[in-house]
């Protein structure tokens, strides 16, 4: 039973690493967009 | 393309899906293991695609580290082609055929992925041209790193149960994958904080050298004794079929899914410098206006 944590732990933090990662990928695309969309608005 | 993200999306999530049924319910539990050997379902895979993903960066880096001279392309080009032929034609010596299935691999195998490295380095040529390699090699490196993190992460879960211990200090496969892991991750820092002009040759050198632990990492456990486990998967190994189904197809579904993070941070990557230029000329335009408002206020008069 104890083996099945470390078994569950192992696939949590797998998909957790993923997450946050794609999580940041997200944030930087929103926060270029917005830039992007400043510069446009001052031209 | 806009469509074909979502399409190829929701593919990979499928797969993904049932590639983690295959891995948690189908899979035969492991006679000496039981449960958590099922973990190397996704440690396994994660350790190809940080090496396929180091690989590529290798390549790239070579590529944009070259490109700045015509003659030191063609040297570059001449030298994979040498190494393509000479490494192939030495596969068939009868000598190095021994040595070679003497330590479990099949020469057939190894003619072939020495066959491939031309083909890659053109292939990378072609595909990203000028700018595009270094785009390449930030993005391969980035997402490598995140799936070494997971390596790391995920065999000192099994070990622990298994082993007793958490981590095998001396190891030379643990050890070097740290090292690679660490290499990558100052790359990455390099790239982020460095504001050099020759910023990029010196982050595409420093992965050139980083990437001469690919091999080490990879040729550890069929050469050294170590305390993590031998290959599975050739090299005197072997597996039950079940099993090896079930983490080829894990193994197809990260490469999905890794294949699709890529995607986008190439794309993430692309806009950050397209944000940047834009940035640049418009203080250089604005500079220019300033300039130009201030010259009569400047101008002695006549």
């Amino acid at each position: 039973m104890n083996a099945v944590k470390f078994l569950i732990a192992a696939y949590l933090a797998t998909w957790l690493i993923h997450g946050i990662y794609i999580g940041t990928l997200v944030r930087r695309f929103s926060r270029l967009r917005r830039e992007s969309e400043d510069i446009g608005k001052q031209k | 393309m806009k469509r074909l993200f979502p399409i190829l999306s929701a593919i990979t999530a499928a797969l993904l899906a049932y590639a983690l049924y295959q891995a948690l319910v189908v899979a035969p539990a492991d006679a000496q293991q039981g449960e958590v050997y099922r973990i190397i379902y996704y440690h396994v895979p994660s350790g190809w695609m940080f090496m396929l993903l180091f690989s590529i960066n290798f390549v790239a880096s070579i590529q944009y580290l070259v490109s700045t001279k015509p003659s030191r392309q063609a040297a570059a080009k001449w030298t994979v082609i040498g190494v393509g032929v000479v490494g192939t034609i030495v596969t068939f010596l009868p000598q190095v055929q021994v040595q070679l299935k003497s330590a479990g691999m099949r020469p057939s195998a190894i003619a072939t992925t020495v066959l491939a490295i031309p083909v890659f380095y053109f292939l990378v040529g072609k595909l990203f041209p000028g700018e595009n390699l270094d785009v390449l090699a930030v993005t391969t490196a980035e997402v490598g790193v995140v799936f070494c993190t997971i390596v790391l992460v995920t065999g000192p879960i099994w070990a622990r149960p298994v082993w007793g211990i958490w981590w095998a200090p001396g190891d030379i496969r643990l050890t070097s994958t740290l090292v690679l892991w660490l290499i990558y991750v100052s790359y990455l820092m390099l790239r982020r904080f460095s504001n050099s002009a020759q910023m990029q040759v010196l982050a595409a050198a420093l992965a050139v050298f980083g990437a001469l632990d690919v091999p080490l990492v990879y040729f550890s456990i069929w050469f050294f004794r170590t305390q993590h486990p031998q290959p599975i998967i050739g090299g005197g190994g072997s597996i039950d079929p079940r099993m090896l189904h079930v983490m080829m197809l894990n193994g197809a579904a990260f490469l999905c899914f890794g294949f699709l993070v890529c995607w986008q941070r190439f794309r993430l990557e692309l806009l950050h410098r397209e944000t940047e230029a834009a940035h640049a000329m418009d203080s250089l335009v604005g500079s220019g206006v300033a300039a130009k408002a201030s010259l009569p206020l400047n101008r002695s008069p006549q």
